[in-house]
């Protein structure tokens, strides 16, 4: 079983709009965004739940009123300001203090430190996991509750279950859409996989996106394919990006131009594939190819990355 | 009536909507009309703002984040700081003491009840904050460390970093959570910039339910208004959202984006409409400031889940 990541530095490169069209080309696969934070892929894919879980990210603190005395200690020492004592219109602090939930990171300091011992500590809902039925094969996907910490542990609930479904299902590849950035959600989706694909777009942050997103898949040893996507916006820059990232150990695979069809698809709610045939059809079937050569290379030990051509 | 500085965040449930395009351009706008601004580039995973403002900086110092260390002689392996920390990050074996860096959120819970006072906290850096000024803008901006998690760490250091000018926008990060929260929770007022497609509408929503969490006043940036369809409009109608700048779907736009050009210089064109904005986004953010300065909202027991 194979797993490609699909990630993009910043946000909003047309990254999940590239793995629907994937899915649609991939045959018998697995999906699995973690995105989790805002994930857009079920979107386009219609899926029908077939299992929904609540994900407990962990424990939240809250005071009980009743039992707090106001002395102030578990304020103190909070280290993430989650505790504070309210304050009315009027200008008046109460007596004693309130633990904002969306700030609570669960440590656990003040229900050690409270000496009267009038914090509870209870588990939080902090997200759903659902596995769906789609056209293009089984999803897993996520939704983070709303200011929820922990999305890390979320993602890597997904990529599990997504695995343990290709294993089920005898499925030959998991594609991933991955989240923006180079923080812990991202750390967490690209660990392990045997294929990082960079999407970006030809502009100076993209230029510096790329780079960071480079450097990431770089330290974690994942081999990585860049595309540049509504590359003729800046054809200058398209060239600059792919040499840097040639520079970096990253193979550029293939070039995206700007369409308007990639919104329409989104709108009518399906992949670009699906709304007949196009220029940029071809450019990200091409792309395709490139992908599918670079992980049956990467089967054999990552030499394969070599023969894909720049 | 306003005199105290006003702090606004500008932020997206997801990338790529033109958030900074907006951060930047407003910023020069409000310094236009006389104000002292800073800009904070608080998206510290992928920080871009200094592509178009091309500051200069003038100092530089680490984001640091507690990481707690042992001293070994004082040490008796009892174990508990191992069984204390929440987030796995201290592991004791054989009754020596182990401790992941990458793992510690700093939360001071191991040295703060080790019995023996055997831990110590040293500082440890986790990203870069630099400080510094470019188009007549006062620039401070975050860079997390390749490989480190603690984006919200270098988040807060920026905001310490912060000046007291009388205008701030804060560059956020994508998304609805920790960082995001970080970057907002301080702000008096939030503007979300969306695009009017299915998934601009989808991650506004969670921008919106985000926002509402954190009790915070905040009005929408529709970008390449022209572009999608007009759910998102009608969203923001339903919702009592009000709209304050729309952006057309203009090629010239992507363009001097990708050259690295501030909008309202390389199109002069788009300045009144920032003008105009800014008035409006000025006029609707003093109407919801409170007389009294009201301390960050803890009042309401909510669990924000969705
Ligand atoms: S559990 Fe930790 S983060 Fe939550 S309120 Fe208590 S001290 Fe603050
Ligand atoms: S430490 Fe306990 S008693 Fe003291 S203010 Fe906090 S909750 Fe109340
Ligand atoms: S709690 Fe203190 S004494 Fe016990 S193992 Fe940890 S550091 Fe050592
Ligand atoms: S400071 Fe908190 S997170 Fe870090 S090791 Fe100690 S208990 Fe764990």
């Amino acid at each position: 079983m194979k797993e490609i990541v699909v990630i993009s530095g910043k946000g909003g490169t047309g990254k999940t709009s590239l793995t629907a069209a994937f899915a649609a080309m991939g045959g018998k696969q697995v999906l699995a965004d973690c995105d989790v934070d805002a994930a857009d892929l079920h979107l386009v894919l219609n899926p029908e739940i077939i299992r929904e879980d609540v994900f407990i990210g962990g424990s939240k603190a809250s005071i009980r009123e009743e039992d707090c005395t106001g002395c102030g200690l578990c304020v103190e020492h909070c280290r993430f300001r989650a505790i504070e004592y309210p304050v009315a219109a009027s200008g008046d602090r109460a007596d004693k203090p309130r633990i904002n939930p969306v700030f609570c990171e669960g440590c656990r300091v003040c229900v050690r430190i409270c000496p009267v011992e009038a914090i509870a500590f209870d588990p939080a809902e902090s997200g759903r996991l659902f596995v769906s039925r789609t056209p293009l094969g089984p999803m897993v996907h996520a939704c983070l509750g709303v200011a929820q910490g922990n999305s890390g542990k979320l993602v890597t609930l997904v990529r599990n279950e997504a695995r343990a479904i290709a294993e089920r299902e005898a499925c030959e590849l998991i594609i991933i859409d991955g989240p923006p950035g180079v923080g812990c959600p991202v750390i967490a989706s690209i660990t392990g996989a045997n294929l990082a694909l960079i999407v970006t777009e030809p502009t100076l942050s993209g230029h510096h996106d790329m780079q960071r997103a480079a450097e990431l898949t770089a330290h974690f040893l994942i081999p990585t394919l860049v595309c540049v996507n509504k590359w003729d916006i800046h054809p200058g820059m398209t060239e600059r990006i792919e040499k840097e990232a040639r520079d970096h150990g990253v193979i550029p695979a293939g070039r995206i131009r700007y369409d308007q069809l990639v919104t329409e698809a989104q709108v009518r709610r399906t992949n670009v594939l699906a709304c007949g045939d196009s220029p940029i059809g071809e450019e990200i079937k091409a792309l395709w190819r490139c992908i599918e050569g670079a992980l049956n290379g990467a089967r054999t030990g990552g030499a394969g990355l070599k023969t894909v051509p720049p | 009536m306003m005199d105290r500085p006003l702090k606004i965040a500008v932020a997206s449930g997801k990338g790529g909507t033109g958030k900074t395009t907006v951060a930047v351009s407003l910023a020069l706008t409000a310094a236009a009309t006389g104000k002292t601004v800073q800009y904070l580039d608080c998206d510290v995973e992928e920080p871009n703002g200094h592509i178009f403002l091309k500051p200069q900086i003038h100092s530089r110092f680490p984001a640091t984040v507690r990481l707690p260390e042992v001293i070994e002689k004082k040490c008796n392996g009892c174990g508990v700081c191992a069984d204390i920390c929440a987030y796995n990050a201290i592991a004791v074996v054989k009754e020596k003491v182990l401790i992941f860096p990458e793992l510690c959120r700093g939360c001071g819970a191991c040295s703060l009840f080790c019995p023996q006072g055997a831990l110590v906290e040293i500082s440890r850096p986790v990203g870069t904050v630099e400080i510094g000024a470019g188009a007549g803008v006062a620039f401070i901006r975050g860079v997390l460390s390749i490989g480190q998690i603690m984006s919200p760490a270098v988040i807060a250091a920026v905001k310490d970093a912060a000046g007291d000018q009388e205008i701030t926008l804060l560059d956020c990060p994508p998304g609805t959570s920790c960082p995001v929260i970080e970057a907002v929770r301080d702000a008096d007022a939030v503007l979300l910039v969306t695009e009017p497609t299915p998934f601009g509408l989808h991650d506004l929503t969670l921008a919106v339910e985000m926002t509402r969490a954190l009790e915070k006043p905040f009005c929408v940036v529709l970008n390449r208004f022209d572009l999608g369809d007009d759910k998102t409009v009608a969203y923001c109608r339903e919702e009592n959202i009000p709209i304050v700048l729309s952006i057309a779907d203009d090629r010239r736009i992507a363009e001097t984006y990708a050259r690295g050009e501030i909008l309202i210089e390389a199109l002069p064109s788009y300045a009144p409409v920032f003008t105009d904005a800014w008035e409006r986004i000025w006029t609707w953010c003093i109407g919801r400031m409170p007389e009294k300065e009201v301390p960050a909202p803890a009042n309401r027991e909510r669990t924000a889940t969705s």
